[in-house]
């Protein structure tokens, strides 16, 4: 036995997630998003005016595959709220559309609901998506 | 590369009673909607990791590029 955690990343992954009381695992960053689903889901969190800590997961596949695992979550996105997975895009979507996100959040209830953009397409011109070379 | 038709089938062979009407344009990205009674009473989280552990792992986000997915009991 030793002091050093086993799976070191594992154990940040899990301080960032009860650390933060809304975290968002994603695909760029909130300022450019490098996929769809993770675009939407910031559009979600921005449209209810909620503050979030965000990581991407491109920075290192490992994170991915230490996060799916921790998560029991095969995919990206994945918003965990006071260390809860609240869910993934769709899910995100729905509880926006539903007015529930903002409940979740502990934001104050929207006056509407804008719908959001059908298409979250990155804003500026796509970087180089590795991962649609893979598939 | 798997077809609509194929993601529907796995889906509700494996989740028995279901309905799934699944749609694609390119046999990579996938929406899905599944009616079931077996969601009733699960969160929408417990609902998609029914559907998503019908995958291999590695197939979302592999060969199944994107699954956008609806869930509802029935």
């Amino acid at each position: 036995m030793t002091d050093q955690p086993e799976n070191p990343l594992r154990e940040s992954l899990a301080e960032a997630i009860s650390s933060n009381e809304v975290i968002l695992f994603m695909k760029g960053t909130p300022e450019q998003p490098m996929c769809g689903f993770s675009a939407r889901t910031c559009a979600a969190l921005a449209a209810t005016e909620t503050e979030f800590a965000a990581v991407d997961v491109l920075a290192d596949p490992r994170i991915r595959q230490e996060l799916s695992s921790l998560s029991n979550w095969p995919t990206i996105p994945q918003l965990f709220v006071k260390g809860e997975l609240v869910g993934g895009a769709d899910i995100v979507g729905q509880m926006y559309e539903s007015g529930e996100l903002a409940a979740v959040l502990g934001a104050p209830a929207p006056d509407g609901i804008d719908p959001l953009p059908e298409t979250a397409e990155p804003s500026s011109a796509p970087p180089l998506q590795i991962e649609n070379r893979l598939s | 590369m798997p077809t609509a038709a194929e993601v529907k089938k796995r889906i509700e062979t494996a989740i028995p009673g279901s309905e799934a009407d699944v749609t694609s344009d390119d046999n990579v990205h996938f929406s899905a909607c599944v009616a079931a009674a077996e969601f009733a009473g699960l969160s929408l989280v417990e609902q998609h990791r029914l559907v998503y552990a019908i995958f291999e792992e590695g197939e979302l986000g592999g060969s199944i590029h994107a699954l956008a997915l609806t869930t509802e009991p029935r």
